[in-house]
């Protein structure tokens, strides 16, 4: 069995069809337990207040927002050379999700900014190639819905996807790149212990944990529903013929 | 209920709020669009049907 064969639509709604609640459920309880945790049960930190509760949604939704366009980089690659249909519109419903994630992350940092920073807004590094990413989101969700042809708004959109992950890699990078911002440097790593207390560590590893299932999840749900449309189109055209 | 926030509770309750709201609204729409298209779909088939 290859992992291709999922690329059929039919297989992809019977399987989407069975992950669907259970990732419905776990994304529903990191998120609960997570934010309910991380809301009321933690301290507030001897810097910045209460404000350190901003960090349950600002972390994970900042993070969705870069990864997501890096899944929709990798769909729509796999869309340019094998020219699956599944793929094409995997991308095309993980933009949204996407561009509320950036929303999230943007105005969480923007409330977060202005009692540390002092200001809302700054032309900093990290938070100008974040708002270029969410023109490129917009921007990918507008060419989709301009361009009438499925297979030549996959092509197009696909296109726009390589150039925005520029974009999207150098919001990842920007704090490492440029050290004349505001925003502080990546303080989750992979490769090195964290330096967040275990009390934030925990609930922000299970929100996180919680936005990636609440992602999979949606991107199943609109996936199938960009399926269904498609087979309507073609229902209908068939009919009209 | 709510924990003291002192100062910073307008921050961290908005941020909160601005954050829920945008994902129920993200669910929300999704669930209806789901909704629409299964219906559609279900509609074109049966006029298919011979």
């Amino acid at each position: 069995m290859s992992l291709w064969e999922y690329a059929n639509p039919v297989k992809f709604m019977a399987l989407s069809g069975r992950v669907l609640p259970f990732a419905t459920l776990l994304a529903a309880s990191c998120l609960f337990t997570g934010l309910i945790w991380g809301f009321f049960f933690t301290a507030d930190d001897f810097k910045q207040g209460s404000t350190v509760k901003i960090i349950f949604l600002h972390v994970p939704a900042a993070m969705m927002a870069i990864n997501i366009w890096i899944m929709m980089l990798i769909a729509s690659l796999i869309w340019l050379i094998r020219r699956h249909h599944v793929s094409a519109l995997a991308a095309r419903a993980a933009a949204p999700i996407g561009i509320t994630m950036t929303l999230i992350a943007l105005f969480t940092g923007a409330i977060w900014g202005k009692p540390m920073w002092g200001t809302y807004w700054a032309w900093d590094p990290r938070l100008t190639s974040f708002i270029i990413l969410f023109v490129f989101y917009l921007g990918y969700n507008a060419l989709w819905a301009a361009v009438d042809d499925d297979d030549t708004a996959a092509d197009l959109t696909s296109i726009l996807c390589m150039v925005g992950s520029v974009f999207a890699l150098l919001s990842r990078y920007a704090v490492n790149l440029w050290n004349n911002g505001l925003h502080q440097s990546a303080t989750l790593t992979v490769t090195e212990r964290s330096p967040i207390d275990a009390s934030y560590y925990t609930p922000l590893l299970i929100c996180i944990a919680g936005f990636i299932l609440l992602f999979i999840t949606l991107v199943l749900l609109r996936t199938r529903t960009h399926i269904r449309l498609r087979r309507t189109r073609a229902l209908l055209a068939r009919g009209s013929a | 209920m709510i924990p003291d926030l002192g100062k910073y509770a307008t921050d961290v309750l908005s941020a909160y709020a601005i954050a829920i709201l945008l994902l129920v609204a993200l669910v929300a729409v999704s669930l209806r669009q789901s909704a629409k298209a299964r219906k559609a779909l279900q509609d074109a088939e049966q006029r298919a049907k011979p």
